[in-house]
């Protein structure tokens, strides 16, 4: 079946089988490897991407599902050089080790501020529980997400 | 992991939807996709025909209806009930419930019609609505019918829907003059319900003049606790109400009960019953 998924920006045009995963659309139709697969049962979160603003586990959806759709991916967050404010502090607050579920936790806690500027400890924890770390413990995730809402709050 | 192959089909209006699963036997309806592609990717479920119903428009939102109810449409998502004034207006313990289903990438694809459908017993959703007394109103190109959520759940993962059929909407009564509240006790890595319990009541000053309490997770399917129900109508709700009624609680499930090898029957027989005392108290909070 022929769809056509705008992706970071760009319009991706295929034929796909129906039963086509959108991860394995990403990953092995367009090459975007930054979308892991993790548990492969919509439980780990690696695998979290947005679609039209929202997010989603695209392990558990079909590619076909959103034809016409603009997707955002890790591939898609910083500017150039420049890292997303979500990256850098992640980085800066070793919010990871292995990284394994890092662009997950970016993309979920993206869309997580979206909707909520300036999230409470509670709230950013909530907001993660389907995305599943082995490394690190949350502490540092949730430290990196509440740095970037305090220099939003800052700026504003 | 694949699914195996099928056809797929994303019809955009309901009559169309209709047509083409009375049409195909092995055609299987797909709304959010969340229950049934994890079930096909495990290959516990195979269909040769999936009909897509996302693009659906006349299956979406939140409206009220005659004597200040609310109609849900069936493809409204958790995310959206859990997000809206109305449904929080109304039916505190469906927003509470919606609120605490899967995480919030499921919550925002996840359909309360495909929750419904597919009536997981560790579902969220589906204790609250038939707590609240509410109705499924499905479609088929035979026609329309409505089940009150009371008969629409029968046993595990099975409901009052023949082939051919969709849920169209949820209707729930006006609950405004009641406090409600759904609570559970979450598995600590599913965040599936172990034990769930909602509370509908109504009051009059300290006095409990209706109580409506259904559990889900602990058992196959939702179940109206109905000798809960008689210890609380009537009493101040205090603690002693509350122990008789968690007494009760646990033998109004008695024949329902599930149990793994985790969580045994017993011990979310046991649960169930602490839950209750919380969700009445939640309730009132």
């Amino acid at each position: 079946m022929k769809v056509k998924i705008t992706v970071n920006g760009t319009v991706h045009e295929r034929d796909v089988e129906p039963r086509t995963l959108l991860v394995q659309f990403l990953r092995d139709e367009l090459g975007l490897t930054g979308t892991k697969i993790g548990c492969d049962t919509s439980q780990c979160g690696a695998c979290t991407v947005l679609v039209d603003g929202r997010a989603l586990k695209s392990c558990t959806s079909l590619a076909v599902q959103v034809d016409g759709s603009e997707i955002t991916t890790i591939e898609g967050m910083a500017d150039g050089r420049e890292l997303h404010p979500l990256q850098q502090s992640i980085w800066e607050n070793h919010g990871l080790q292995c990284g394994f579920c890092t662009p997950g936790i970016i993309l979920t806690t993206a869309a997580m501020l979206k909707h909520n500027p300036s999230p409470t400890d509670d709230e950013i924890r909530h907001g993660l529980e389907g995305n599943i770390c082995r490394c690190t413990g949350y502490q540092n995730i949730v430290k990196a997400v509440k740095a970037v809402s305090a220099v939003r709050a800052g700026a504003d | 992991m694949w699914p195996s192959a099928f056809e797929y089909e994303r019809p955009e209006t309901l009559a169309d939807a209709l047509q083409v699963l009375a049409a195909d036997d092995d055609a299987k309806a797909l709304a959010g996709g969340h229950s049934l592609l994890p079930a096909m990717k495990l290959r516990l479920a195979e269909h040769g025909n999936l009909i897509d119903l996302g693009r659906l428009q006349e299956l979406k939102g939140i409206t009220t209806i005659r004597d200040g109810g609310l109609k849900i449409g069936a493809l409204t998502t958790h995310a959206e009930i859990a997000a809206s004034p109305e449904i929080r207006g109304t039916c505190r313990a469906l927003s509470m419930a919606a609120g605490l289903v899967g995480d919030q990438q499921v919550r925002n694809w996840g359909t309360i019609g495909g929750n419904l459908a597919h009536a997981d017993p560790a579902s969220d959703p589906t204790t609250v609505i038939l707590a609240s007394e509410g109705t499924i109103n499905l479609a088929s190109t035979d026609g329309e019918r409505s089940v009150a959520a009371e008969d629409f759940f029968i046993d595990l993962f099975t409901v009052d829907l023949m082939p051919g059929e969709l849920i169209t909407s949820i209707e729930l009564p006006n609950l405004s003059t009641y406090q409600s509240a759904y609570v559970k006790m979450a598995h600590p890595a599913s965040r599936y319900a172990i034990v769930g319990v909602c509370a509908v009541l109504q009051r009059d000053g300290d006095t409990c003049t209706r109580a409506r309490i259904a559990v889900g997770g602990a058992t196959v399917k939702p179940v109206r606790a109905t000798g809960a129900e008689e210890a609380l109508v009537g009493s101040s709700l205090d603690a002693a109400a509350l122990d008789t009624a968690a007494d009760a609680l646990k033998a109004d499930i008695e024949e329902w009960l599930i149990g793994d090898m985790s969580y045994s029957e017993e011990y979310r027989q046991d649960m169930a019953g602490v839950y209750l005392k919380r969700a009445v108290r939640a309730a009132l909070g």
